[in-house]
């Protein structure tokens, strides 16, 4: 008989659950673009579900992580943190991963993985800059779409700094270049250059060693994992499923226990 | 639910509690009182008998009771900034005079109570009782406390009592003023500081002696390129210890006593000593106590080292703990299963927030940096100077690293928790690199939390809780893999 897992990843701006099958087999995902403390977790859940025309009785083991992991009292078996849930994800995607950078709604973190298994890690102070925030505020004020900005900033022709990493004042430096008439594509490569600094000065504390690999919704962002390889020198991995990676990895976590808990 | 607590711990209550007392007294009888700075010579105060008490503790205590952020506002709004240390804030505004308060209606006279306030009720079995009417659980009237507000004790005296209703609101305003053990420090009549804390320091006591128009005693300990601390260096406190002397002489009108001052050194040292026994014993596993404990302690090392009855105390608690690791008892209210260092300061008015992940997860604290940063035993003069060199954050990395990691060797810690203090950035702003050869030297895991002292706008709980489960996670599986390797 097959084990069936579910992970839920409640981040702050999106919900996202993966279903395994026996540990290995992706069944069905889902992702709900609202997070912690919206109706976002209940529709990402009901949608999984429903997707494989299973039931919540069905699944053998439920694990949460994310931000709001402790709001899902009585769906999820267990809780645990989005760090070691992150780790587990890219190890499974990216055998050879050894880094872990993941770029969230509001934070950053940095993972040192070995075999498989989350090391050590640091995360950015209470600052939003380097988050995936910091790219919606500044998407907003060029009027583009979060999307777009990795296309449009690889049609950049000139260099344009964005020098503060304070996001207010990052805004307003955005707007004198946009009254000055900067290319909007030279200020949103601007822009994917600051981020990738900042969270580069994140990743020289943990250390960084091949194989380096990108999460979190900022990794489709092709300009941000474009400026950021140039600032670590290193080549970065990422895979279509990177928003997915957290709930992959509690789904995995939910397999491992499953399994200790009835072996036991 | 309420500790047993030891008779060394009780002692060592005391001891803090009669220097705050003894110092009320004094300034009642017309003597001089003074404030100063936790790594000042205290054996030179000692040598003249000079009643001192120590802003920094105060601060600690006030940020605990959460007064902390109405205290930093009103330094706020006499103008200093609010990237200054917690500390510093709570101190200035205490200086010039502003109290945490308790509200009440001037007509009356009755305290405004907070609905806010107070603990859940309980009934005989202990469970907490439903309010039919509004489905929340009912609050213990026995636990609200008034609204706080913020008032000046400046302001007060200064009030009229010539008839009776206002003599009464002048009494009751007074009464108002909450009546914490710290709050209750008497104004200055001159302040000792010695900046080998920090930077900060030097302003602030210049502040307050400027405020008070008081005077100031500056002993200047620049911070530390080596870990040796060199001839010339000696020679320069040694100068200004000869020049304090002389200061204090003026002030209180007596002589230098060297015999009083032999024996304060004799009491300090003895006081270190017992201190770092007492540390030591965290070393056992599982620990007899708590490493939090030890920032509680710690207000006995900072205002009373140089007393005979710290000495005591200390060695009493070293009795309790050797007998407790007889029997494996421990005041650790968790079974152990990690153990951590602490480092920096705790977030004080955040103390339940702090322990909350950490208990729920069985993470001891068995390593903090106070132990060798505050247990400094010397010979002779010369000596004394060398120990007042190193602080906490005048010392160089090479010497921090080494403390550091020379305790949690001992002290088998499992990982690292940093906590990147807003307040006190000497503090914070090695850390990151610290953290790095933690790592590598240590093979442990670390993680970083950002919070403060003081002020608790700026510590956020579901951060810092995720912080402590990652590192667990990664305790867990650093364990799993040493495991793994050994077999
Ligand atoms: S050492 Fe840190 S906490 Fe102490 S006074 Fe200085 S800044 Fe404040």
């Amino acid at each position: 008989m097959s084990i069936y897992t579910l992970g839920i990843d409640i981040g702050s701006t999106a919900s996202k659950c993966v279903m395994l099958k026996d540990g290995r087999d992706i069944v069905s995902k889902s992702l709900i673009a609202v997070g912690a403390g919206t109706s976002g977790p209940q529709r990402a859940i009901a949608q999984v579900l429903e997707s494989a025309g299973m039931k919540r009785e069905d699944m053998d083991y439920v694990l949460a992580t994310g931000y709001g992991r402790n709001s899902l009292e009585g769906v999820a078996d267990h809780q645990m943190s989005e760090l070691s849930c992150h780790g587990k994800g890219a190890a499974f995607l990216f055998p050879e991963v050894h880094t872990v950078i993941d770029i969230g709604g509001q934070d950053v973190k940095v993972l040192q993985v070995e075999n498989g298994v989350m090391t050590n890690f640091v995360m950015n102070d209470k600052c939003a800059a380097g988050t995936g925030r910091f790219l919606d505020v500044m998407a907003r004020v060029l009027e583009v779409k979060v999307e777009d900005l990795g296309t449009l900033g690889a049609q950049s022709t000139k260099y344009v700094g964005i020098s503060s990493t304070c996001t207010v004042f990052a805004e307003s430096e955005v707007i004198s270049q946009l009254a000055m008439d900067t290319d909007k594509r030279d200020i949103i490569n601007g822009i994917h250059k600051s981020v990738a600094s900042r969270v580069a000065g994140l990743a020289h504390r943990v250390g960084i060693r091949d194989q380096v690999v990108m999460t979190g919704g900022v990794a489709q962002n092709t300009g941000v994992v474009k400026a950021l390889e140039e600032a670590l020198g290193h080549t970065i991995h990422t895979s279509p499923l990177t928003q997915y990676n957290g709930a992959l990895g509690a789904a995995l976590f939910g397999y491992q226990r499953y399994l200790k808990e009835h072996q036991a | 639910m309420a500790k047993a607590v030891s008779p060394g711990v009780q002692a060592l209550r005391k001891v803090v509690d009669d220097v705050y007392a003894d110092a009320r007294k004094a300034k009642a009888e017309g003597k001089l009182v003074g404030w100063s700075s936790s790594k000042f010579p205290c054996e030179l105060a000692e040598a003249f008998d000079l009643n001192v008490m120590y802003p920094e503790n105060q601060a600690a205590g006030i940020a605990a009771n959460r007064d902390g952020e109405i205290m930093c506002q009103a330094a706020e709004d006499l103008g200093y900034d609010n990237d200054i240390c917690g500390y510093a804030r709570i101190s200035l505004a205490y200086a010039a005079g502003k109290r945490a308060s308790r509200k009440f209606d001037p007509e009356t006279l009755e305290y405004i109570i907070d609905p806010k306030s107070g603990k859940p009720l309980k009934d005989a079995d202990g469970k907490v009782v439903i309010d039919p009417e509004t489905g929340k659980p009912k609050k213990d009237p026995k636990t609200m406390q008034p609204y706080t507000v913020l008032d000046d004790i400046y302001e007060i005296e200064a009030l009229p009592e010539t008839t009776e209703k206002e003599r009464a609101y002048k009494n009751f305003r007074r009464e108002a003023i909450k009546p914490y053990r710290q709050m209750r420090m008497p104004q200055p009549d001159f302040v000792l500081c010695c900046n080998n804390i920090c930077n900060c320091m030097t302003k602030w006591y210049e502040n307050i002696a400027r405020m008070r128009n008081i005077p100031l005693i500056m002993i200047d300990i620049p911070y530390n390129n080596t870990v040796e601390v060199h001839d010339t260096n000696v020679a320069y406190v040694r100068a200004q210890f000869d020049a304090a002397i002389k200061q204090l002489e003026e002030i209180t009108g007596k002589k230098f006593d060297e015999k009083k001052f032999e024996q304060a050194c004799a009491n300090a040292n003895r006081t270190a000593q017992a201190w770092l026994r007492v540390c030591d014993y965290l070393q056992y596993k599982p620990a007899p106590y708590s490493g939090f404990d030890l920032f509680n302690h710690m207000a006995d090392v900072v205002t009373a080292r140089g007393k005979v009855a710290a000495a005591e105390a200390f060695e009493l608690l070293e009795k309790d703990l050797a007998e407790q690791v007889k029997t494996g008892a421990t005041t650790t209210p968790f079974p152990e299963q990690y153990r951590v260092m602490f480092e920096g300061i705790p977030c004080w008015p955040k103390l339940p927030n702090l322990f909350k992940p950490l208990k729920a997860n069985g993470v001891n604290v068995t390593a903090v940096v106070y132990a060798p940063a505050f247990g400094f035993v010397y010979d002779d003069l010369d000596g004394m100077c060398r120990a007042y060199y190193k602080a906490p954050n005048s010392v160089c990395i090479e010497q921090g690293v080494d403390w550091r990691e020379g305790i949690c060797r001992a002290n088998k810690v499992d990982g690292v928790l940093v906590h990147y203090n807003r307040s006190c950035k000497p503090w914070s702003g090695y850390m990151a690199e610290m953290q790095r050869r933690f790592t590598a030297d240590l093979g442990v895991p670390c993680a970083g939390f950002d919070g403060d002292q003081a002020d608790p706008r700026n510590f956020n709980e579901a951060q810092y809780e995720t912080r402590v489960q990652g590192l667990v996670e990664a305790m867990e599986a650093n364990k799993a893999a040493k495991e793994a390797a050994a077999k």
